[in-house]
């Protein structure tokens, strides 16, 4: 299991607290290609891997509500971490993959991982027609379509899901034209999203299947060196707001000030990019889950539009209490700006 | 007083430096025949439980194919898209450098959890860079490290000390690398927890079959017998060296009656007097019991390689060759000394205990014999020889063997006196002179003080005869069935269905015949088994080894509707000729014919190669035997190297394999051997110390008759003479009762082991030599006791009369 855990340390960005003991990650990016500022995003083939890029992720995460009238979430997690920079056919490919469900009740929150080697066939991103798998859960496309519309499906030993994605908007380029700034020393990552998925399907609970419909945001994310050396864990969310506007937003905490960043989306999918400092996160509340005290309340101030919201989780105690454990789970927003999202928290 | 008593009490042993000697090598021989034999089982068991742990236990399901043959890695990849969680595992064989390596691959990240060695998840947690890349990295237990170190092709080695010896593990890339097999997988290992939906298999992958991994449990199993026989080994070593202690204790004891006496008289409380002895003993004990052990060790650090290449041959059980020390087992060698200790000097405590305070100060000689005695010990010895035949009536398998085994030795050893009496009391009417008269009376009267140095001599000389009958009876069987089994000239292994095709295409006109060896995996009778296809050719109508056929069995098989089982499966399972056999559900056949199939734990079915065919199309038709004129046979391998591109191990002649077998089997009964040496020197030892203990004792009866005009010289020969006459009586007694001990071990103990029985053949030329050994040893035992006799002052002769009272 202890295997597992540092095979996800290689894998996750936010993980500054582990990484400074593991080589690699807070320091250099030994032969593995690094993000340069001013690169135009190249579709379709960008929506596949970047097997010379040492990590990499396809994150879909969507506030559901039920036929019966409840609301849920859904997190579908496929990351990709490379031990060296290339890829091959067969056992000796080295890069690794590893996904992550969740789906989140207002009572109970459900979680599975999958790990896997390329190579093989178990797991891997195909650019066109798109699709992401690993072992059974997969997101699929359509030949010529992009991500515009998807079928996704994943299970665990107790639930499950199988849902159809079309997008409503246009694909959104986080940071400046996708090159996202993750700290003050510059570190960075290409980024960017698809916030406009609306989503219709089935869960499979414990109880029997629930009809739901909502929205869903995709992530695109791939870099070498993300992180600062001294970055201790980061908050981060993705809001849809009634009136059609979205925000993104994170807050990589470190033994200072912190970092944070944030990207308005209008409804037509534009963009305004936001440096450090413009967005403020406070912790109102923090609730005690799997032993620790997580916040799950939270203010989020972007005054330059005028956002005052406090955001709330539909259940404090969506733990992903996985080989690396964090906090994901959906959130209810109220304030100037009501509406629904996601937050997730690691390094608590 | 305390300490006084202590000081006269330990003064006699400084008196009789011989006696002390005695005691202390026979308790140290007894505890390190015993403790050997437990070490070495130790170690086994030991290298059972890591490859149970290492496997996972029995509780993983599993996935084969139903034919036994590889899984395509496209089979994994679609069982992983279906939600079937399975992780895959690819095991094979190499050689390197003259040892043979058991590799076995596993993906770390679909493995349930708990499956890696330790070492191995560490690896992958810290570096697992290292793992995959630059050749990989291979772990082994950490006593092969050393004897892999110079070996080349292999990936960077690591200690695991959670795997069995003769394993390698790594990463399945690097294991498929080093098996040549980049797309092939041989089994998958079910995680415990499955998702929600899953198609069913038949649907995902019809040609697999889920089932529980009990390999391990078979091993335990089969091993079992063999560990039983050890142990009984080395409980009989330890009985006989018992036997030696005793004698030793007693004869203490004995010359000691008048310190004793003195002691009690002075003051010294009996219970004192019974403690002080007891301290002594303990003392003793843990001394002859530590020494015991360190010899132990070394005896088992001498046979633990050739138990490990048995284990292995025998049983495909890995263990190690190397014995760790256990302080537990070290322990338990001490308190198995201690005990013996006490069980040998039970009697002379209990003696002294109920020794009058003015008990005469003369030692007693040894108790005049005392028939009614004699008897009830031979009615004892009569019952335990049918409680040992009742158990295998009553009882099934190899504890019914044993206790045959022990009831037979055991009660012949107690009818022994009444046997040896009844030939003295014949030879003593027939005798004529009034010397050979006295020397058979007094022969005749010695019969109790020895009889339990004579017993541990039919013991080991029983033990002899059987296990060197079963022994010879085995390699004589062997060697004929090897030679009927292996008729082909060569046998050669393909990689793949590929190189087997050109090899097909290559070998048609260059040999006599190629036969092919398919075979796929079946469950026979409950266990798994092999079932075999074969084509109707001469070579098995000649010399197939069959011990039961119908008279037409060749034309039934060919005929498709018959099967050939071999002897294992027909015992198990209770098949005769004519009985019908399910090899798999809906496939079954009339068995026509049994064959002997030795070294084989496991059932094997053969039958028409076109009906294995038509039942699994995919069989792996990779192995074949070639009938070749042996002048051709070098040729033809060095064509197969050269055009054909094979290597040379995929190659074997009859001659290497003969080779291979027989060698196997010498390793299996080097240590039946060795244990058997052992044993009898024991028995000599017994004798040795029963006879100068006799000897001591003995100078009152000697007295007269040296009186009457015998010299002592002549009174030396005539306990010589005496010495090989028991001797050579006691051989008389053996050959019967090891000749039953043979039947038993070949008729009962090797069905239920094994699962075949043997012909029974007499070798009459290996007991004259047991005899002369038997002579030889009684000689030894009595040289020194005469030598002293021949060497004892007229004026100790005349003390006799002297101190008569």
């Amino acid at each position: 299991m202890n295997a597992k855990v540092l095979i996800l340390l290689t894998l996750l960005w936010p993980v500054t607290l582990w990484a400074q003991g593991f080589a690699g990650l807070g320091s250099t990016a030994d032969g593995f290609a690094t993000p340069q500022r001013g690169t135009p995003f190249d579709f379709p083939t960008d929506h596949g891997a970047h097997p010379d890029y040492r990590i990499e992720w396809w994150y879909l995460t969507a506030n559901l509500t039920g036929a019966d009238g409840r609301d849920y979430g859904i997190q579908w997690t496929l990351f990709r971490s490379a031990l060296a920079p290339e890829t091959s056919q067969g056992w000796q490919d080295p890069q690794v993959w590893l996904g992550h469900v969740g789906l989140t009740t207002p009572d109970a929150h459900f979680t599975a991982e999958r790990f896997a080697r390329g190579g093989v066939g178990q797991a891997g991103v195909i650019a066109d027609p798109f699709r992401a798998w690993i072992d059974e859960w997969a997101m699929q496309g359509s030949a010529g379509d992009g991500l515009n519309a998807l079928t996704l499906s994943a299970q665990g030993d107790d639930f499950g899901y199988d849902l159809g994605l079309r997008a409503d908007g246009p694909l959104v380029a986080q940071g400046q034209g996708g090159y996202s700034v993750k700290s003050a020393a510059g570190q960075a990552s290409y980024y960017y999203s698809q916030p406009f998925y609306q989503i219709a399907g089935t869960l499979h609970l414990p109880g029997g299947p629930v009809e739901v419909t909502g929205q869903g945001w995709l992530d695109r994310e791939w870099s070498s060196q993300p992180l600062a050396a001294d970055q201790t864990g980061w908050d981060w969310i993705s809001l849809h707001f009634d009136d059609g506007t979205k925000l993104m937003g994170f807050a990589l905490r470190d033994d200072g000030a912190g970092y944070t960043s944030a990207t308005w989306i209008a409804p037509d999918g534009k963009p305004t990019s936001y440096g450090d400092g413009a967005l403020t996160l406070t912790p109102l509340e923090t609730s005690e889950v799997a032993g620790r005290d997580v916040p799950t309340r939270w203010q989020v101030d972007l005054p330059d539009k005028g956002i005052a919201v406090t955001i709330d989780a539909l259940n404090p105690q969506s733990w992903m209490g996985l080989s690396f454990p964090y906090w994901e789970g959906p959130v209810r927003i109220e304030g100037s700006h009501p509406g629904r999202g996601y937050l997730e928290m690691t390094g608590y | 007083m305390t300490r006084a008593a202590l000081q006269a009490l330990l003064s006699h042993w400084r008196r009789q430096p011989l006696q002390l000697a005695t005691l202390l090598i026979g308790l140290a021989l007894a505890t390190a025949l015993w403790s050997a034999v437990q070490a070495i089982n130790a170690e086994a068991r030991n290298s059972y439980d890591r490859a149970a742990v290492f496997f996972g236990g029995t509780d993983l399901q599993e996935l084969q194919r139903r034919d036994g043959g590889p899984i395509p890695l496209a089979t994994f990849t679609a069982l992983r898209q279906a939600g079937w969680l399975v992780s895959p595992v690819v095991e094979g064989r190499i050689q390197r450098a003259d040892q043979a390596i058991d590799v076995i691959g596993l993906e770390p990240f679909s493995a349930p959890p708990g499956t890696l060695p330790p070492e191995f998840a560490q690896l992958v947690q810290e570096n697992p860079q290292a793992m995959l890349q630059d050749g990989g990295t291979g772990f082994v237990a950490p006593e092969m490290l050393a004897d892999l170190a110079e070996v080349a092709d292999l990936p960077l080695l690591r200690p695991a000390v959670s795997l069995p010896p003769g394993t390698l593990v790594a990463d399945i890339g690097v294991a498929a690398t080093l098996l040549d097999i980049p797309d092939q997988i041989t089994r998958l290992v079910l995680a415990p927890e499955q998702p929600r939906r899953q198609p069913d298999l038949a649907e995902v992958a019809p040609d697999l079959v889920q089932q529980t991994r009990g390999a391990e449990g078979d091993i335990a199993r089969l091993t079992d017998s063999f560990h039983l026989n050890l142990t009984a080994f080395g409980l009989l070593s330890f009985a006989v060296g018992l036997f030696i202690v005793h004698a030793a204790i007693g004869l203490s004891f004995e010359q000691r009656r008048g310190m004793f006496r003195t002691l009690r008289a002075v003051g010294l409380p009996l219970r004192r007097l019974l403690l002080l002895l007891l301290v002594e003993l303990l003392v003793l004990a843990c001394l002859a019991g530590a020494a015991g052990i360190a010899l132990g060790y070394v005896i088992a650090g001498a046979l633990l390689p050739d138990v490990a290449a048995t284990l292995r041959g025998l049983y495909g059980a890995s263990v190690s060759g190397d014995l760790s020390f256990r302080p537990l087992w070290a322990l338990t060698g001490i308190g198995i000394a201690v005990l013996g200790t006490l069980v040998a000097a039970a009697s002379g405590l209990w003696a002294v205990a109920r020794m009058p305070l003015l008990a005469s100060a003369q030692p007693r000689a040894w108790e005049r014999t005392s028939a009614r005695a004699i008897a009830v010990q031979a009615m004892a010895g009569v019952g335990l020889l049918i409680a040992g035949l009742l158990a295998t009536v009553l009882f099934d398998g190899l504890i019914a063997g044993f206790a045959l085994l022990g009831g037979l030795l055991m009660g012949a050893a107690l009818c022994l006196p009444v046997v040896l009496r009844g030939l003295l009391s014949l030879a003593q009417g027939r005798a004529r002179s009034i010397r050979a008269q006295w020397f058979w009376a007094d022969t005749n009267q010695q019969l109790r003080g020895l009889s339990l140095a004579l017993m541990a001599l039919l013991l080991a000389l029983a033990t002899n005869i059987g296990v060197g009958t079963m022994v010879s009876s085995f390699r004589l069987t062997f060697l004929g069935w090897l030679d009927q089994r292996l008729a082909s000239e060569l046998y050669v292994t393909t990689r793949n269905e590929e190189e087997a095709t050109r090899l097909r295409a290559f070998l048609d006109g260059r040999v006599d015949a190629v036969l092919p060896i398919w075979s796929v995996m079946a469950d026979l009778n409950g266990a798994p088994g092999q079932v075999f296809g074969i084509v109707d050719h001469a070579t098995y109508r000649d010399s197939w080894p069959m011990l039961e056929a119908t008279p037409t069995v060749w034309d039934e098989v060919a005929g498709g509707a018959a099967v050939l089982i071999n002897e294992q499966l027909a015992r198990r399972a209770g098949y005769g000729l004519g009985d019908t056999l399910a090899v798999e559900p809906g496939w079954a056949f009339t068995v026509v014919g049994i064959y002997s199939d030795y070294g084989n734990p496991s059932g094997q079915a053969v039958i028409a190669i076109d009906q294995l065919i038509e039942r699994h199309p995919d069989v792996p038709r990779l192995r074949y035997g070639l009938r070749i004129p042996p002048d051709q046979i070098d040729g033809l391998t060095a064509a197969l190297v050269q055009d054909l591109g094979l290597e040379p191990g995929q190659i074997t002649d009859q001659a290497a394999i003969k080779q291979v077998s027989v060698r196997v089997f010498e390793q299996t009964f080097s240590v039946t051997g060795a244990l058997n040496v052992l044993t009898l020197s024991v028995a000599g030892f017994a004798i040795f110390t029963s006879l100068l203990t006799l000897a001591s004792l003995r100078l009152p009866q000697l007295a007269p008759v040296w009186a009457l005009g015998l010299t002592r010289a002549t009174l030396a020969r005539l306990e010589l003479g005496r010495s090989l006459v028991l001797a050579a009586a006691t051989f008389v007694v053996a050959v019967p009762t090891g000749l039953a001990l043979a039947w038993a071990l070949l008729a009962v103990v090797n069905v239920e082991a094994f699962g075949w029985r043997l012909p029974m053949h007499l070798f009459p030329g290996q007991w004259l030599r047991l005899f002369a050994l038997a002579l030889i040893a009684a000689l030894l035992a009595a040289a020194l006791p005469v030598r002293r006799l021949r060497r004892t002052a007229p004026a100790e002769f005349l003390k006799v009369f002297a101190h008569e009272r």
